[in-house]
């Protein structure tokens, strides 16, 4: 039998190694004749660790699973919870980018490529670089680090531009509170972010590409230095990529814990060995990136996405989504939320539908009071603006962003005017400094908010005016947009700002 | 984590520095493998550094200062990482960090008198779905409480 005990670093925080090894010395014990997989997880955090049992006839899923369930779980008197692929939160989804994730066997090339990996390579292999370009763009496919900008326009200007070195960078810093999906599949299915980098080589012509990971994920840099070297043994990296005769390798970088170098022109710097300061824009990453080439930066699930895109094709992917929202979100639901994990389904389905549809509401069971959609530097959206549906431009004209699609969801008890103070704390600790209204406005915001916390009528009106000079005067989104949750916090949640005044009175 | 109890020899620091010199941006990795041998990276490593990537000591300051994870005199002999970001904090995360660092009688980045544990914020370990999170050294934990929190504590002698 195969038991399956995911070796994803959620997983292993509640304990999955301990359980792995119970099985081992359980089945030992008990003469069993048993296969232990460490796969990725299945994005159904709230079971981990969630077991998986094939006795021949599919895959059961038990959790969460604790030592002391093991042996029930070998003699089969353990409750299950029935087949993994026939569980709702699994039946709901479009999985695209995550199809193999909890699936396979994370570092196994034959188990890849059995379900469908490298498919999209060979095919871009016999592609020409604007041929495949061409493929990216019409599959509508926008940036899922934050921005949403169109990948396949970002590759063309590098495509284009005359250079003797290009690169391509994953941006793997994922900083953002509430987001888990590029350590999940970097941790789940490493060879996917590797192929969809390597036609990204193939496609404007860069021989060599470098993942900026943060230094916060260990098991992912574990995870990823060893797919990169047995992609390397397997010729899918390296002087004669799937033997098309062209080369492409790339290397794993490590952060070194600053927010900020996720933002691409500070990554670029850090990955220089510079400060990891913000360059101004223009000159674009694509033409003057890594070390002043020509440099395609994408984050990990872009890229990530990129192969799913070759195996069905582009306007299979293109059929899936909203408006120019186009394909699948990789919804992280986070926080205080009864099923926490990852729901990979067309953009369209609207906030409140994923947060209590999906993730049954509060795990205080408690009623929701907001949640921050798009990490530290998205809005707080209230109950009100649940119709709000997933979607770029939608989340826009709602006031708020939904960036890496990462949710955390709070509950009733949660004090905005603390949230409001947290944001304008981070931005001040993490500001790479070079701009006065980030570096300095920042301090002053905490202080203004806790004028308002003292009961000082008049801090309101200047908080709303530092908001202003940060948004008007920051060069990147750290300064520029730590307004949205703190005026978000201040205009939708007015008694939590009010109440201490009136308190304090 | 590796630690090395006597001051690190210039053949030492050089073997560890030398084989990232040829890296398109070196520094980084360089630092990083001093920090992991070492637990911070070393005075005497320094002008082998500037001298070996031509830069400043000035540059090399400013680099290792930007970065929150570089440090120039030694932690605890493990470091406790708890995060503090919004995703902990809607399930408690606050109330344990503070709780914690008050039993501990430390301040974020202190060490306790005994030099066993240094703690350290954190934003963002990935565990956003199973909050509050901590990582002790490069082991991360997940669904904390503070009975938990005590028994980590205790394990790395706090
Ligand atoms: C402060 C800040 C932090 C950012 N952090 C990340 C990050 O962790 N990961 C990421 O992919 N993009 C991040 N971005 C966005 C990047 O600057 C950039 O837009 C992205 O890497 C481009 O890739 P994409 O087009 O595939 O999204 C951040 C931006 C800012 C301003
Ligand atoms: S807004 Fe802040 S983080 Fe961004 S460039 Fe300016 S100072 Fe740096």
């Amino acid at each position: 039998m195969k038991v399956y005990v995911p070796g994803d670093s959620a997983a292993k925080s509640v304990g999955a190694d301990d359980v792995a090894a119970a099985i081992a010395s359980e089945a030992a014990l008990r003469g069993l004749d048993v296969e232990i997989i460490r796969n990725g997880t299945r994005g159904m955090i709230w079971l981990e660790p969630l077991v998986e049992v094939d006795r021949g006839a599919g895959r059961e899923a038990f959790g969460p699973v604790t030592v002391a369930d093991v042996p029930g779980l070998l003699d089969g008197t353990l409750d299950g919870l029935g087949l993994t692929d026939d569980l709702e939160w699994m039946k709901r989804q479009t999985r695209l980018t995550f199809a193999r994730c909890g699936v396979i066997d994370p570092l196994s090339l034959a188990d890849y490529e059995a379900h469908g990996g490298l498919a999209g390579l060979r095919r871009a292999a016999a592609m020409t670089g604007a041929e495949i370009v061409e493929e990216v763009t019409a599959s509508g496919l926008r940036g899922r680090g934050g921005a949403g900008f169109p990948t396949g326009i970002k590759w063309k200007t590098v495509l284009e531009a005359d250079a003797p070195q290009k690169y391509i960078v994953c941006n793997a810093d994922e900083g953002d509170s509430g987001t888990f999906a590029d350590r999940m599949i970097m941790e789940g299915d490493p060879f996917t972010l590797i192929e969809g980098m390597a036609i990204a080589a193939l496609g404007v012509g860069a021989r060599k590409g470098y993942v900026y990971l943060r230094s916060e994920y260990p098991d992912a840099i574990a995870v990823m230095t060893k797919a990169v070297d047995l992609a390397r043994k397997a010729g899918v990296l390296g002087a004669d990529l799937l033997g098309s005769g062209r080369t492409f390798d790339m290397e794993i970088r490590v952060g070194a814990g600053a927010y900020v170098c996720g933002e691409e022109t500070s990554l670029l710097n850090s990955l220089e060995g510079k400060r990891g300061v913000v360059r101004a824009k223009p000159p674009l990453p694509a033409l003057e990136g890594f070390l002043g080439r020509p440099t395609v930066v994408n984050n990990v699930i872009s890229l990530a996405t990129v192969p799913v895109i070759f195996e069905k094709g582009a306007q299979a992917y293109a059929d899936f989504g909203l408006g120019r929202s186009r394909g699948t979100a990789t919804l992280q639901i986070a926080g205080n939320v009864k099923r926490g994990g990852l729901f990979e389904t067309a953009f369209g389905i609207s906030l409140g539908d994923v947060v209590n549809d999906i993730g049954g509401g509060t795990a205080t069971g408690r009623p929701v009071k907001a949640v921050q959609v798009g990490g530290p530097l998205g809005a707080y959206m209230p109950v009100s603006k649940f119709d709000t549906p997933m979607g770029y431009e939608e989340f826009d004209q709602n006031g708020g962003l939904i960036g890496h699609a990462g949710l955390v969801v709070f509950d009733d008890q949660a004090d905005m005017l603390q949230m409001a103070r947290f944001a304008m704390e981070f931005c001040a600790i993490e500001s790479c400094g070079k701009c006065t209204p980030c570096r300095i406005g920042a301090v002053r915001g905490v202080e203004t908010i806790d004028r308002i916390a003292a009961g000082d009528a008049g801090a309101q009106e200047l908080l709303t005016d530092l908001c202003e000079t940060m948004k008007d005067g920051s060069l990147c989104a750290l300064g520029g947009f730590t307004p949205f949750p703190v005026m978000s916090a201040l205009t939708q949640f007015p008694d939590d700002f009010a109440t201490k005044q009136e308190a304090a009175e | 984590m590796t630690r090395h109890a006597a001051a690190p020899t210039v053949a030492e620091l050089s073997d560890l520095i030398a084989p990232h010199l040829h890296l398109e941006g070196p520094l980084l990795p360089i630092l990083h493998a001093l920090q992991d041998a070492f637990g911070h990276v070393p005075e005497a490593a320094m002008p082998l550094i500037t001298e070996a990537l031509n830069i400043t000591r000035a540059e090399l300051h400013g680099v290792m200062s930007f970065y929150h994870d570089f440090r120039d005199v030694p932690a605890g002999r493990h470091v406790v990482k708890i995060c503090r970001a919004e995703a902990c904090q809607a399930v408690g995360g606050t109330e344990l960090a503070e709780a914690t660092l008050a039993r501990l009688g430390v301040a974020w980045h202190g060490t306790t008198a005994n030099g066993a544990v240094t703690i350290e914020p954190v934003y963002c370990l990935g565990l956003c779905a199973c909050g509050p999170a901590a990582m002790v050294d490069d082991k991360v934990i997940g669904r904390l409480d503070s009975v938990r929190m005590d028994a980590l504590l205790a394990e790395a002698g706090a």
